[in-house]
């Protein structure tokens, strides 16, 4: 695909040009402009909403936008995976995807479960995916049109492309491997010391261990976006990535969190606006880890570090 | 699978009701629960604090209950955000079904009902959890308030 020209003209903005792949975003000025042009309803650009919320589309969602559910449309109902090449195509061409579509994809709470989704599109290779900048929240704010009707897309023409996850997805046995390169907790300070109490009658949210991965820097995923839900300056998120958590260029980075959708927003950012090239998102997060047998890890606010000493 | 039979009657109807749907009808009506959830009386707007957080819901869901004087009826009170509608469907489900009921009615209500809505697969099992959690929440504060006054 490489050299392939982008099927719908890519945003030119300031803040956009200082990011290391400025197509992978879209403002929502440059949206609501699209709508406006009829490039939506006709289908040249699709725009795919995915929140955290499975009915919040419902409630009404931005005119000719259609929408994907992270749970119940990306993941397999029965092993802890993604769908598989057919159920993509399939689930694509359903909601008017094609192979060559320019799709955006927008969500609730700053993007997470859009980045979740477009992290998702790109285990499939799909070509040109981006994200609108400030998602739902920012669209609501601004005063911009929502609607609650669905939009009966034309089905697009999807090819079945098998799932490449060894460039942007880290199993658990990739991340004991990675142990010593760098790697970005992207949960809470009070997940990441593996202090967050545990109040009589609570039950615990899934996990046996509390802690993180020996040598993970802690940088909350939300970090990296403005109170408006926007990323960051290019100048921030590297005071952030580089300067606070240490990275440098070149650097081979696997982030994670509880079960990759928070930590699928930081993997955007590293990925796309910093231009690292080998970002991995360990989707097994602290779910699995925090649940395995004889992993190491870290508890307290220290990163520790790797090999774990005998009998700590 | 367990019967409607032990639920008050209330509960009863709404399960009827979603059992009666297709999967995406079920969703519909949820939506519609969650636009009839009732808004707080002032008296706990003004007073977040007089709420708890039931945290097992992916979205802040507060809630509280309060016992009538004579009647012994207990009435249920919710805050969650427009922004949550599954969150606040699960919230209006529960009103509707319980809201007015004596303790002991309340307390019968068996801890997996929410499974009996037909919604777990739509919705998905780790989004149940915050309605089984609520339900749990309300039952626990009943119990406890039950304790308190005998």
């Amino acid at each position: 695909m490489k050299g392939k020209v982008m099927s719908y003209p890519v945003e030119q903005n300031e803040k956009f040009a200082a990011y290391a792949h400025p197509e992978r975003l879209v403002s929502t000025e440059w949206l609501a402009a699209a709508v406006e042009s009829g490039a939506v309803s006709s289908g040249q650009l699709v725009v795919v909403e995915s929140d955290e919320d499975v009915l919040l589309y419902e409630t009404g969602h931005i005119p000719g936008a259609v929408k994907i559910d992270w749970h119940t449309d990306l993941n397999d109902e029965v092993t802890r995976d993604y769908v598989d090449g057919a159920a993509f195509a399939e689930l694509a061409a359903s909601k008017g995807i094609s192979r060559d579509s320019t799709v955006v994809i927008y969500g609730d709470k700053s993007n997470w479960w859009a980045a979740y989704a477009l992290w998702v599109f790109t285990l499939f290779g799909h070509h040109d995916v981006r994200l609108l900048d400030g998602g739902r929240d920012k669209w609501i704010a601004e005063g911009r049109e929502l609607t609650p009707e669905k939009p009966a897309p034309a089905r697009g023409e999807y090819p079945v492309v098998e799932r490449e996850d060894a460039p942007i997805r880290a199993f658990k046995e990739d991340v004991l491997a990675h142990l010593g390169k760098p790697l970005i907790d992207v949960r809470s300070p009070e997940e990441y010391t593996g202090q967050r109490t545990h109040m009589p009658a609570y039950p615990e949210e899934g996990a046996l261990r509390g802690g993180h991965i020996p040598t993970a820097a802690s940088i909350p995923w939300a970090r990296a976006a403005a109170p408006d839900g926007t990323f960051r300056s290019r100048e921030e998120l590297d005071a952030l990535y580089l300067g606070e958590a240490g990275l440098t260029e070149g650097d081979d980075v696997v982030a994670y969190c509880r079960i990759g959708e928070r930590s699928s927003h930081t993997w955007f950012a590293l990925k796309f606006l910093l231009g690292f090239e080998t970002v991995r998102n360990y989707d097994g997060s602290w779910t699995e880890w925090g649940n395995a047998v004889r992993v190491p890890i870290v508890k307290g606010a220290e990163r520790g570090s790797f090999p774990v000493p005998v009998g700590a | 699978m367990m019967t409607t039979q032990a639920l008050p009657s209330a509960l009863a109807a709404i399960v009827d009701d979603f059992q009666a749907l297709t999967e995406p009808e079920r969703l519909q009506l949820l939506l519609e629960f969650s636009q009839g959830l009732p808004d707080l009386p002032d008296r706990l707007k003004d007073h977040p604090e007089l709420l708890e957080q039931v945290v097992e819901c992916q979205s802040p869901l507060f809630l509280t209950i309060e016992t009538e004087r004579g009647s012994g009826s207990v009435r249920l009170y919710f805050k969650a955000p427009a922004e949550a509608p599954t969150t606040r469907g699960f919230a209006g489900v529960l009103h509707e079904g319980l809201d007015g009921l004596s303790a002991e009615e309340i307390l019968s209500v068996p801890d997996d009902m929410p499974e009996l809505l037909g919604l777990t697969r739509a919705i998905t099992p780790l989004r149940m959890r915050g309605m089984t959690a609520m339900l749990g929440r309300i039952k626990r504060k009943v119990a406890a308030s039950t304790a308190v006054r005998s």
